[in-house]
């Protein structure tokens, strides 16, 4: 019962935080996802070794979410729950790999260790990169974004409907458990053999909702195609934006900034 | 079994997206060709659906663990495998976008195995199989089961695949697979079971329901004949693979045991690393041609410095060290100040 | 607005589990009246409401809509004068935005950006929920779900009403707002439900079904005072016209 709530509450706050309108928001989804595409590439993009020139990809997250007014802690709540899957493939890497890579005067550190945090990272960085598009844009024109992108109607329709239905059905089922659960003797979950017909009888009722839609689209004239809205125009400044961040992105793809940044400090290199 | 950002490269990641694309172009045409209007909205409710009763957790006897529904079975069963496997792509674009539940990157990947197994595959081939009869409870029961069963161990078995093709992961594929496959099979019973379970159920309460389901796609003749195709595909690819594996260590269940002495470490990386390297030349994924060349560079800069590191001093640890903590701070300092501006912002204007 | 007659005649329609929800209804409505149907559960409102959409097609007889027959393939034409407004708004309102869903309809016939801006504005303002434009459904409160699935209708400009249970759950003061506005409205009304004191003040016309057949079709202050006739179709009077509850005076006869 928690987990719905929980849910409910998650889809329901990146979405509210999608409303605002602050100048991240204002930007073109179609920049925005592009942006993020190309992020992630990049941050992806990393040999598995690399570990500080990945480090100055952190910006891009840092300055969105500044720009952007959105909460941190939902999103490192949100990392939390996603990180214990990554950190168990990933920590197979130390086991594996023992070969020592770096030295430092007290101790030194394996290969192993290094690809981990090197795949903690990137972790980190693409889980919010994905979360910050979504704070700062909304289904509704990641939707608009993907008509741009020529994706058939009849799918962007349906990836709509499912979005939309998503909290009807959740409550429907939390109603559903509920008084399952006010009529059990206090177990936790639903019995297996009661799971069969009570998910059934929701199924039937959810197909039944769906005709109901059904006539509710063809009365409004639907005939079997999508019309999204006229799209948002893209501007100077969405443009600027990709440009800039790209830009940024290749150089730190391409150039070890933390490298070069520490051997002006410590005077060690050229 | 979502699979995150963090453990793909951009040329299996973009790979799967093609690969996922197309079977969800072409799903596309069939669903439109379907001229039942009504598959689209039953499409979506159905996806929100199975997003909801995935949160319903029942207990599992004897086990005191909890279990619920994957999905992909059930919504090919009740669609069909076109607008099942298009449904089931909904629900992860939301997982990826809303819960960070599998990366974006990945989400080619994830759609494919989770999707593409369970209702181009499994559902074709074994259920409608053992279904061809006419539907009895019995008959409900062993094609979910063998259905959902198989489909998620070729599920699991691809996330094996990608991940190690990716080379960022450490696990040797021996290991890997012994992990994956077991508890997928054991995942595999469990989503078996529910599915027969719904399934069950709306077949006792109202069978015009299932009848019209599995009436409703023309899976009949044609299909079958694309869906041998696309295993042959797969056959193709998985021997392709495994023959690369063969010529890099000449006995898989050698080098798979030699690993858990650490001697072979650093061989391995760098084999499969040149191996990626050689892809990514030959196959042209990526459409930026200059990405391309950049990913050569640093690929060829990487193995020589790979050769290098071992030997690296003190020093050069530490500066990198160094630039890193700076780079850190620096964004951190960032990110306070315009927090910080924002905030005076409002308050001037109140 | 063009002058449509509808006209029923001897309507049977039984659903396919074998219950016979309509059972020979004929009727005729003419331009600018206002109609409440009720009728107990089951007794065929929400079946004749689906015929006149064109959802449902009946067994025997026949529907026309201003002289044009009620088939498949008029359906377009039929549904662009005659906007139904079901009993639950979240089947109405699948969009993520409420103006999505308003616009929905007037995208649906191509017309061009701004025609669909201009007439998604004036259904909502109609509605008196300009304000939650860009609101997603799930944030809007039952009263305020009616009036948005209302306006998804009217963006469409139709002549006709038809409405199945709109005053259903809402609070006493979105119920108010519901009356006050469909009596503003000059379109053709027909209403099916089960609240008789909003029939009796919206509707000068009352049809009660009851087993699928026509028992009784005319003025409202007629019928809805008719006691044993409410009694013996399974209802009962309004409640505005029932004893007072607390002196016992009763107000009509």
């Amino acid at each position: 019962m928690s987990n719905m709530i929980a849910s409910l509450y998650n889809i329901r706050l990146l979405d509210e935080l999608a409303e605002k309108r602050t100048i991240i928001h204002n930007i073109h989804p179609l920049v925005k996802v592009f942006t993020t595409c190309v992020y992630l590439i990049v941050t992806v993009s990393f040999d598995k070794y690399e570990l500080s020139g990945l480090l100055p990809l952190v910006f891009y997250p840092v300055i969105v979410i500044a720009l952007a007014d959105i909460p941190i802690v939902p999103l490192l709540k949100r990392m939390l729950v996603v990180a214990p899957f990554i950190i168990g493939i990933g920590l197979f890497n130390p086991l594996f790999d023992h070969s020592p890579m770096v030295v430092l005067p007290w101790m030194q550190i394996s290969g192993g260790w290094i690809s981990f945090f090197s795949i903690l990272m990137k972790g980190v960085l693409t889980i919010l990169a994905a979360l910050v598009l979504i704070a700062t844009t909304g289904m509704t024109r990641i939707a608009a974004a993907l008509g741009m992108m020529r994706v058939p109607g009849v799918f962007i329709l349906q990836l709509l409907l499912t979005y939309r239905y998503i909290s009807v059905l959740i409550e429907e089922v939390g109603r559903t458990v509920r008084a399952y659960s006010l009529r059990s003797r206090g177990e936790k979950g639903i019995r297996f053999s009661d799971w069969g017909s009570l998910t059934g009888q929701l199924l039937i009722r959810t197909l039944e909702r769906a005709q109901r839609i059904y006539h509710s689209m063809c009365c409004r004239g639907f005939a079997g195609d999508y019309n999204a809205g006229s799209e948002k125009r893209i501007q100077i400044g969405d443009i600027l934006y990709f440009a800039g961040w790209g830009l940024y992105f290749v150089v730190v793809r391409y150039f070890n900034i933390p490298a070069a940044l520490g051997s002006l400090i410590t005077g060690v290199g050229r | 079994m979502h699979m995150a950002d963090a453990l793909i490269s951009p040329v299996v990641g973009g790979a799967m997206w093609a690969a996922t694309a197309g079977v969800a172009a072409y799903s596309v045409k069939k669903v439109q060709n379907d001229l039942d209007e009504q598959k689209i909205p039953l499409m979506g409710v159905m996806g929100a659906f199975v997003f909801a009763a995935q949160m319903i957790n029942f207990t599992i006897p004897a086990t005191g663990s909890s279990g619920h529904l994957g999905g992909g079975l059930l919504l090919a069963i009740l669609l069909g495998p076109y607008a099942g496997f298009l449904a089931m792509a909904s629900i992860l674009v939301i997982q990826a976008l809303f819960f960070a539940d599998g990366g974006l990157l990945a989400l080619g990947c994830n759609i494919f195995n989770l999707g593409f197994y369970t209702c181009f595959i499994a559902y074709p081939i074994i259920y409608k199989w053992i279904m061809r009869k006419g539907y009895s409870t019995g008959r409900i029961f062993t094609g979910a089961m063998l259905s959902a069963i198989i489909g998620l161990q070729l599920g699991a078995f691809s996330v094996v695949l990608e991940t190690l093709l990716s080379g960022k992961s450490e696990l040797p594929f021996g290991t890997f697979v012994m992990l994956m496959q077991p508890i997928h099979l054991a995942i595999g019973v469990v989503e078996g079971l529910v599915t027969a379970a719904v399934v069950g159920f709306v077949w006792k309460a109202r069978p015009e329901i299932i009848k019209k389901a599995a009436s409703g796609e023309a899976l009949g003749r044609v299909t079958i004949k694309k869906v041998l195709a696309g295993l042959a595909v797969v056959a193709v690819i998985t021997g392709g693979v495994f023959s690369w594996f063969a010529s890099a260590y000449p006995d898989g269940l050698e080098w798979s045991m030699a690993n858990t002495s650490g001697k072979e470490e650093l061989e391995a990386p760098e084999g499969i690393h040149q191996t990626l390297a050689a892809i990514q030349e030959k196959v042209a994924f990526l459409p930026d041609y200059s990405f391309k060349a950049q990913e050569q560079e640093t690929s060829a800069h990487a193995a020589e410095t790979e050769a290098a590191w071992p030997a690296v001093d003190a020093g050069t640890s530490v500066s990198g060290l160094a630039g890193g903590a700076m780079t850190l701070l620096l964004a951190g300092v960032i990110g306070f100040c315009i927090n910080l501006v924002k905030k005076r912002n409002k308050t001037r204007v109140v | 607005m063009s002058h449509h007659i509808i006209q029923a005649g001897n309507l049977k329609y039984t659903y396919p589990d074998g219950r016979q929800a309509l059972n020979g209804v004929t009727f005729q409505i003419v331009h600018g009246e206002s109609v409440g149907i009720v009728g107990a559960n089951g007794a065929g409102k929400s079946t004749l409401l689906m015929h006149l959409v064109g959802v449902l097609f009946p067994d025997e007889g026949e529907i026309s809509v201003g002289e044009v027959p009620v088939i498949k393939k008029t359906l377009p034409v039929i549904r662009q004068s005659v906007g139904m407004v079901f009993q639950d708004p979240d089947d109405q309102l699948f969009m993520t935005t409420v103006y999505d869903d308003v616009a929905f309809g007037p995208r649906n016939y191509k017309l061009p950006g701004e025609e669909v801006e201009k007439r998604v504005k004036n259904a909502l303002e109609t509605v008196g929920i300009l304000h939650l434009m860009d609101r997603p459904p799930y944030k809007l409160s039952g009263g305020e779900k009616r009036a948005a699935a209302i306006a998804t209708v009217l963006a469409m400009k139709p002549d006709i009403l038809v409405m199945d249970e709109p005053s259903s759950a809402l609070d006493p003061k979105s119920r108010r707002r519901l009356i006050t506005l469909l009596q503003r409205f000059a379109h053709t009304k027909i209403i099916a439900t089960h609240d008789l004191d909003m029939v009796l003040e919206l509707c000068e016309r009352t049809i009660i079904l009851n087993d699928g057949k026509i028992v009784t079709d005319g003025p409202t202050l007629e019928i809805l005072t008719n006691e044993e006739l409410m009694e013996k179709c399974g209802l009962e009077m309004p409640l505005g016209l029932q004893g007072c509850p607390v002196c016992g005076a009763k107000k009509a006869t």
